[in-house]
């Protein structure tokens, strides 16, 4: 596993079920059962996949209790959105420029010709 | 969590120092691409909105380069790179250099994927050597930067 802090929560936050686990948290803190609930898979897949936002620091999990919550470190969790929506938001800002361009081009624009070939042959 | 098909989506490869953008538009890959190598076009949505865009020279062909400048406030920004491989309406394969850092080179390919009634995939990875680079490519324009973002990011942790 890479061992930058960005790369595991990016890796982490990749997986559908995890986001919609993350989503889940949002709302209060709850157990593997629960969280297992709605899925259509083993409460081992579940336990894999909070394994994996456990190590990117995104949720914790208390010791003390038998129930043993899952807690979404919100903290981590507002920091990492905030950094790469920034980021999706300034492409999503240079898109919508493509967009409106894309919008005023004539549609019978002329196919560009075939570049010619330049530097040493391969 | 859904996202309508024509939100941008970023995501950023675990392993490898890679950050992929997939974005979907209501045009044929004949005019995404145009957009993409005609330098009138490029200058009119490639620049950030509060800049201005100046091309220098854009020459979108196999063996061709660029090199443009985004101009803020009296400060130049100036990037440059070379097109590797341009397949028209297909794939342009590039190098991308911000000119504050000239060491340092990101590997751009740029795949237009016909989805048929006039519409486009677009897919751009950027891969570069190494996963700081990565993380300040990623943080790149955001205001507290990516080494305040880290030293947050090791408190929280921490805590």
């Amino acid at each position: 596993m890479a061992a930058d802090p960005l790369s595991r929560v990016f890796s982490a936050l990749a997986d559908p079920t995890r986001r919609d686990i993350v989503a889940r948290l949002t709302v209060g803190d709850a157990t593997v059962n629960e969280l297992a609930e709605p899925y259509d898979v083993t409460v081992q897949a579940v336990s894999k996949h909070l394994k994996v936002l456990e190590d990117a620091g995104l949720v914790s999990r208390t010791r003390e209790a038998q129930r043993r919550p899952v807690h979404l470190e919100a903290e981590v969790f507002d920091l990492m959105t905030k950094w790469i929506e920034r980021y999706r938001r300034q492409a999503e800002e240079r898109y919508r420029r493509l967009d409106d361009l894309l919008r005023t081009m004539p549609d019978d624009i002329e196919p560009t010709p075939p570049p010619p070939r330049t530097g040493a042959p391969r | 969590m859904t996202t309508s098909t024509h939100e941008t989506e970023i995501t950023a490869d675990p392993d490898i120092p890679l950050v992929r953008i997939t974005r979907e538009f209501d045009a044929p890959p004949e005019k995404v691409f145009r957009a993409h190598t005609d330098p009138e076009l490029v200058a009119r949505w490639l620049g950030p909105r509060r800049h201005e865009m100046r091309v220098e020279h854009y020459d979108c062909r196999t063996g061709g380069s660029y090199r443009y400048l985004h101009v803020s406030d009296g400060n130049e920004f100036a990037f440059h790179g070379c097109f590797h491989e341009v397949r028209p309406s297909e794939l342009i394969v590039q190098t991308f250099t911000f000119e504050g850092f000239p060491d340092d080179v990101a590997l751009e390919r740029l795949v237009f994927e016909d989805l048929g009634d006039g519409r486009t995939r677009l897919t751009s990875t950027s891969l570069v050597d190494s996963f700081e680079g990565r993380d300040a490519f990623l943080a790149g324009g955001m205001e507290d930067g990516v080494r305040q973002g880290y030293e947050r990011l090791d408190e929280l942790l921490a805590g």
